[in-house]
């Protein structure tokens, strides 16, 4: 089975004021491709340096973390963003689309980073946002859509460069119900079209709409299983 | 090359979300583009027509010219009046000892009223020989100027500029007329045609004028009027004598000017107490109008070059508060690949479309500048007449002259503005973390 991502040993220090925060202690962690994986854990338990990190927007202090077969732990600024652009898709909680494009041009973005600038990526963005519903919203500026359009455009925006894994963080944290359901069966279609997800939330209900849940309290990983079954008594955690 | 055209729509719809301040800032670069080119454009206007002047007087010719001292170092004769400047004798010596003089052209002029019927006019009486026309390019109009002949038997001939021409005959031939000069009368032999003022001599700023001139004979000037001249003023009259009041020379050759100059002065020196003569070198002018000129263009690119960097310090501050307001789309960008280079060049594409957008109004703006300039003459004229009657011919009259180079020099000074002042902002773009620009409000 192919990893869509792995971490080993992974430890990450920020200086604070002098004071040196110990945000991930040592955390070892497998993701098949295909998984959807809900990281979930109190503020502070390090779930957002873990985010960072799959992000690319960090580099660990000590440690490994593989993106399919790529070392990440050791790369410069440019190499990171050369795989932000082409391997790594996110999913903001509050969307953070540019607000001066349009949704086609939103979706683009990480083309264009690329250096990829064509019909055929146009009409790939086209074929995006309408398989998340956005085909008459195409001209269409952020604040012209709904939260959960914007969220969806968002998630087109993240699948343009046929990345490794979809990384969401909170992605419903800011919708209602309603359209917290809409976006996480969207998410369900992408994993059983194959897509890995990596999610980080602190909502139980959306966590349990994930294949496994992996908890962090004070940088390191306290359980590790998949959801269904006995899996509410581990709530009490949050 | 798509990519680049897609980097500059991306700039420019940027700049378009906030229309008003990216008007506001292009207009700093337009000012600044456009007085380059206006400043340079007048400098150079006036500094052609100050040589143009120049050139009147003739690049070979040297020019002396009585000056009248001033009073307290004037000795008063018996008569009250006191001999001084240019003598017969010193027409003489310049004459008969520099060998490098071709020519040389007496000339006397004195303040007078000349009258026909009932018309009067006020000018100059100008004594000269023939050759006068010659040397300062009088051009004839109609009849003849001064002839050998006229100077020899002291004719009572004269010939008048065009305007005395004019205000006195403005509906018959003046030709055959007589006209009337203090107890005397002069019959009119020709008119001279129009005559471009020159540039002024012997120490004045004021240009010559030839408009209200009347040209006698010398040797008839001498024998009827006298170098004995009293002139009526308002509550006084004036009594002086001068025997000549210029003296042009001409030299044989451009290259000999500057030493026959040097001789000229020792001449005149050794037998001048006072300083009732000055020696002007219209070539002498004309090297000094050319160093003005330089200082004028670096004097004017000074001021224009504050305005550019002005407007470029407008830009840096528009860009600043840009990067920080889009902090968070900074971040955005970060987290979707874009590499630091990308962000500066993100927003350097920006300041740099901005400069060129100001540029390029500007340099149409600065093209402009001739029929501005009239217009603002015209406005000027009819709302301070006397201000700008006050005002030097030179800059009354001035025509700006585009200077070619001044366009690409301007509109290269404000991208290079741009770039300068637009890569701070973007350095500071770039260096943000994305972490924390992605959690900033």
């Amino acid at each position: 089975m192919r990893l869509a991502a792995s971490t080993r040993n992974l430890t990450k220090e920020y200086v604070l004021d002098g004071e040196t925060v110990r945000a991930l202690r040592g955390v070892s962690l497998d993701v098949p491709e295909g998984d959807w994986v809900a990281i979930m854990g109190a503020s502070g338990s390090g779930k957002s340096t873990m985010l960072n990190l799959f992000a690319c927007l960090d580099r660990p202090t000590a440690g490994t973390i593989m993106l399919g077969d790529d070392d990440v732990s050791k790369l410069n600024d440019d190499q990171l963003s050369e795989i932000r652009a082409s391997r790594i898709g996110i999913v903001f909680q509050s969307y953070n689309l540019i607000p001066q494009l349009t949704v086609i041009e939103n979706i683009e973005v990480p083309l264009y980073y690329q250096g990829i600038y064509s019909s055929k990526a146009r009409k790939r963005c086209i074929d995006l946002a309408a398989m998340v519903g956005l085909a008459d919203r195409l001209k269409h500026r952020p604040t012209q859509l709904s939260g959960g359009q914007q969220q969806r455009v968002a998630i087109a925006r993240s699948l343009v460069n046929d990345p490794y894994f979809i990384l969401a963080d909170e992605p419903t944290g800011n919708l209602d119900s309603a359209t917290t359901e809409e976006i996480l069966q969207l998410l369900e279609k992408l994993n059983n079209d194959g897509k890995t997800i990596i999610m980080v939330t602190h909502e139980p209900d959306v966590g349990d709409r994930t294949k496994r849940i992996v908890r962090l309290r004070d940088g390191l990983v306290i359980s590790d299983r998949p959801t269904g079954g006995d899996c509410s008594t581990e709530h009490d955690d949050d | 090359m798509a990519f680049w055209l897609r980097t500059w729509q991306l700039g420019v719809k940027s700049l378009l979300l906030h229309p008003l301040r990216s008007l506001l800032t292009v207009l700093g670069i337009f000012i600044g583009v456009a007085s380059v080119i206006w400043l340079l454009a007048i400098g150079e206007g006036i500094s052609q027509k100050a040589q143009e002047q120049i050139a009147e007087l003739g690049a070979d010719n040297i020019i002396v010219r009585t000056i009248k001292p001033p009073s307290e170092v004037m000795d008063t004769g018996s008569s009250g009046a006191t001999p001084y400047g240019i003598t017969r004798d010193d027409f003489d010596r310049l004459t008969q000892t520099i060998p490098t003089i071709e020519r040389a052209l007496p000339i006397r002029e004195i303040r007078r009223r000349f009258s026909y019927a009932n018309r009067v006019i006020d000018g100059r009486l100008v004594g000269c020989t023939p050759e006068y026309a010659e040397v300062t390019r009088l051009q004839m109009d109609r009849g003849r100027f001064i002839t050998d002949l006229d100077q020899e038997h002291k004719h009572n001939h004269c010939v008048l500029a065009a305007n005395v021409a004019e205000r006195l005959f403005p509906f018959e031939n003046p030709i055959g007329r007589s006209i009337h000069v203090d107890e005397h009368y002069y019959v009119v032999v020709g008119v001279a045609k129009e005559k471009a003022p020159s540039a002024g001599i012997g120490g004045s700023f004021a240009a010559q004028d030839f408009s209200n001139d009347v040209y006698i004979p010398i040797s008839t000037l001498w024998s009827r009027i006298g170098d004995f001249i009293v002139t009526r003023r308002s509550s006084s009259f004036e009594r002086e004598i001068v025997e000549l009041s210029q003296v042009t020379l001409r030299v044989d050759h451009v290259d000999h000017v500057m030493e026959t100059a040097d001789l000229v002065e020792l001449t005149m020196a050794e037998h001048h107490r006072l300083e009732d003569y000055g020696v002007t070198v219209p070539l002498e002018l004309l090297e000094q109008a050319k160093t003005t000129r330089m200082m004028f263009i670096i004097f004017m690119g000074m001021i224009a070059a504050i305005s550019l960097i002005v407007g470029g310090i407008g830009i840096m501050n528009i860009m600043l508060a840009t990067v920080t307001e889009r902090t968070r789309e900074i971040g955005i960008r970060r987290a979707l690949g874009a590499k630091r280079s990308d962000i500066i060049r993100q927003f350097l594409v920006e300041t740099i479309a901005l400069s060129i957008v100001g540029g390029v109004t500007g340099v149409l703006a600065g093209l402009t500048c001739r029929g501005v300039t009239g217009v603002i003459r015209q406005g000027l004229e009819k709302a301070f007449p006397e201000i700008m009657e006050a005002l030097p011919p030179v800059i009354q009259s001035v025509e700006p002259i585009v200077v070619p180079w001044s366009i690409p020099v301007a509109f290269g000074i404000s991208v290079v503005i741009g770039i300068i002042f637009g890569t701070y902002p973007a350095m500071r773009a770039a260096a943000m973390d994305p972490i924390e620009a992605l959690r900033h409000e």
